[in-house]
Parts: structure tokens; sequence; C-alpha cells
């Protein structure tokens, strides 16, 4: 990964999709010193234009005023986890050796819709004929989620609540994050109910933004920079989209089963990972994710959370961005975002949140209700 | 149809559609035969491990209530 850009992410009402795509990839270009005519393919990430903005065939559209033209340029739709998995696809056709130089993007633009009308679009996100079908929203599927893993592990609000305050505080410390608030244990706690037990604190932020990394074969990169970063483990994984199919849901397998895929491609394990930005869609996500990626023990991601083992000054700093839920989560955009901010930790480029240990990180990306998972393991070269 | 409750939650904030209904309490049954449903409540709350019994079908949405 030779390039990366990202806009900021926040409610910019000036602001149309494909400009902030275009921001996002002139960026990543700017930072190999590439200009568009030298790409040879670009890779899309979008959940929901068509319905958020009404416009579809977004891939070249977006890649025309860039000034990318005449080469494929395709949408990649996988929910939360759209521009992970186009970043997946992407480094697929690098490795194998189709393209060198190539453009991954990732966008959304929500909110100029109102807040039950981005409900109703994102629960098109699970299975609309069952779940969606009964008045479940992304909220109440994560709720139910959490309620069981209460249940079955003795997971607390407490515990679900410490994920918000630590990624608000690191959210603050960015300045393309979304919402720059600190806030403490009681106010998360005290937020206003969304879906039992979540609380506003427990979810996060519907946004508007764009990211996007440029990708070359390992042997060509320090022909562009001096701080190539590696891709050194990837998988995609799925399972059932709808969330009562699942046998445990206390669990995502597609998660564990990327982590173990990227950990054997990387030739690493879990132990090795210094740092990560996981899914925190919601404070539950975080907490099974740290589970399923082999953090820690099935179960023990709550008293992991309170630790304070996650924190920027941590044994393993998690979501040193702010997360989605501080950073922000345009959705078809956080996949590439995710790896933009392990990027900026490897280059040691993160200003006031850089964490001390910054040579192994990783991604977790996460589509729906853990229908879609892409796990990505990143090393400097 | 019985089965018993696998897991809850209450809606606060619902998709445009169901806005007439906030708050709701929506559910996934593990019924009888193992297979899990997602369903809504018809009258008192329900935790995880209550017995219910689908009460009536609503619109195709099933409502299960207490047994």
């Amino acid at each position: 990964m030779i390039g990366i850009g990202k806009t900021a992410f926040g409610a910019f009402a000036d602001r149309d999709l494909r400009s902030l795509a275009v921001e996002a990839g002139w960026a990543a270009l700017a930072d190999a010193n590439v200009t568009p005519s030298q790409v040879e393919a670009f890779y899309l990430g979008n959940f929901a234009g068509p319905s958020f903005v009404g416009q579809n065939h977004l891939a070249p559209y977006i890649a025309g005023a860039m000034g990318v033209e005449h080469v494929p340029c395709t949408r990649f739709e996988a929910a939360c986890a759209s521009s992970g998995s186009a970043f997946f696809h992407a480094w697929s056709a690098v490795a194998a050796g189709v393209y060198d130089l190539v453009l991954v993007g990732g966008v959304e633009k929500m909110t100029s819709q109102t807040t039950p009308k981005v409900t109703e679009i994102l629960a098109g996100a699970g299975d609309m004929a069952g779940e969606g079908r009964a008045g479940a929203t992304f909220p109440a599927l994560f709720a139910m989620i959490a309620r069981r893993h209460m249940h079955q592990y003795g997971t607390t609000r407490e515990q679900l609540a410490s994920v918000a305050v630590k990624n608000h505080a690191n959210g603050a410390k960015n300045p393309q994050a979304h919402m720059r608030k600190v806030i403490t244990l009681e106010q998360a706690l005290k937020g206003k109910p969304i879906a039992d037990p979540l609380t506003v604190y427990d979810c996060s932020l519907v946004s508007d933004g764009a990211a996007a990394v440029l990708l070359c074969p390992m042997d060509r990169a320090h022909e562009f920079t001096r701080k190539p970063v590696w891709v050194r483990g990837i998988a995609q994984t799925s399972d059932h989209v709808a969330l009562d199919e699942k046998e445990d849901i206390t669990t995502f397998r597609a998660v564990s089963e990327a982590a173990q895929k990227a950990y054997k491609m990387a030739g690493v394990t879990a132990k090795d990972i210094q740092f990560a930005e996981l899914h925190d869609c919601f404070t539950i996500a975080e907490i099974v994710a740290t589970e399923d990626l082999g953090f820690v023990e099935k179960g023990s991601g709550g008293a992991y959370a309170e630790s304070g083992c996650t924190s920027l000054t941590g044994e393993r700093p998690i979501n040193t961005s702010g997360g989605l839920k501080s950073k922000g989560h345009p959705v078809g955009a956080t996949g590439v975002a995710q790896i933009c901010d392990v990027a900026l930790q490897l280059r040691g480029e993160a200003g006031e949140r850089q964490i001390a240990r910054h040579e192994l990180g990783l991604t977790q990306n996460l589509g729906g209700s853990g229908a879609t998972a892409v796990v990505t393991v990143l090393g400097v070269a | 149809m019985k089965g018993v409750i696998y897991t809850e939650t209450t809606v606060f904030a619902p998709p445009e559609q169901f806005a007439a209904d906030a708050p709701y309490q929506l559910v996934i049954v593990t019924l009888e035969d193992g297979k899990r449903v997602t369903a809504r409540i018809a009258g008192d709350r329900v935790t995880i491990g209550d017995a219910v019994v689908l009460a009536e079908t609503r619109d195709t949405i099933p409502f299960f209530k207490k047994a």
C-alpha cells in the first residue's frame, strides 16, 4: 500500500457523494506521487448510494471525475464491509499480477436523509423477508446480541459503555473525526434508549465521508514511497445474513474464520497483533470482535474492554482513530478508512494519538450482523 | 406454535414504516423443532428463557405471548 487518503467524517450539507470520493482518491494518489492516468483499475466500496442519494453506476461516475478513465471501475456492495470487500478483491488482483497500480475507494453520503429513513435503508443489510419484516433495525439486532452475551457471559452495561468512553477519548484526538467529544461512563449509561440495552452512546454515527488507498506489487513499492505498508495477510468470509439463522449469536463465525486465514497468511498469531481498528458499529460489536479475533477467551471481552488494556496507552490499543463510534461510520467508506488509520499508525503519522508499538496492526470490517467479514493484517514493509 | 425466548430487545428508534408501533419488543424465539424465528411480543414483556406461544399473525409478522 503506497498511498492513503481520507476526507474528514461528519455531516456535510454542502458536499455530495462524488466530491467526497474524489477528494479521498486524489489524496491517496498525491500521497504516492501517482497521477490519475497511471491507475489501472478502480475498486469502489459503497453500500447504498442509490438509496441514499439516488445515484447508480457509481464507480465510473467517481473515477471519471478523478481523471481515472478507460479502465475497469467496479462497485462492491457488502453492507458495512463494502470497502473492506473492495480492498480484498483489489489486493487479489494485484497479488495475481493482473494490475500494478490499483486505487481502492470507499464512500457513503448518509446525512441528507432523516434518521428513520437512514434506519430503514440500513435495515436492508439484514434479511428483509424475516427479521426486517418483524421490525428489526440494526441497533435492535446488535441489542439482541448484547442481551444474549450478557446472559451467557455476565457482560455488563458498564463494560459496553466503557467501549464508548474509550473510543470517544481517542476520537477527540483525531482532527478528522465526526464527533470529537470526550464522554463519561455516566453519560454513556444514561443516554437516550435506542434498542434496550443499547443507548445512543452504544451506537456508531450516521456520517458522510470517503477514504482511499493505492496498491501496487511489493517489488515496486519503493518507487513511490519511503513508507510502504505491507498487506501481510487478508481474508474475506461470509455467513448467514439473518441473525436467527446463526447457531450462536454471541460470536461472528465469519470474523473468527477470516482472522485464522489472515493470521496464517501473515505467519502470525493473535498475540502478535499490537493494535487494531475494529468494527465498533455498536459497543457490543467491539467486545465480540476481541473474542473472535482471539485477543481474549470467549466471554471475557467485556472484562477486557473495561480493563484499560485497549486504551491508547494499554497493552493493545483498539480503535486509536476513535472507531466508528467517534470517528464516524459512513458505511461504505469504513473498511478502507480503517486500513488508512492502521497505516497512519504504522507510518508513525498518527499525531497526538500515535501509539508506542506500531509495527503490526489489524483491521476487522463487518457487514450486516456478521454476514460478511474482512480481516487484514498490516505491517511495515 | 411454541418456543422459548432466545434473546430480546425493546426498540425505541424504529424504521419509518413501524414508527407508530414504537416502543415494541422484538425477540428471537427458539421453536420446538430447534429452528429460530424473529418475532414481536403481544402483551406482557418477556425475558430470555421464557416459554411463549404464537398469539397471532398480523401483516405476516408473528406475535408471540407468554405461555
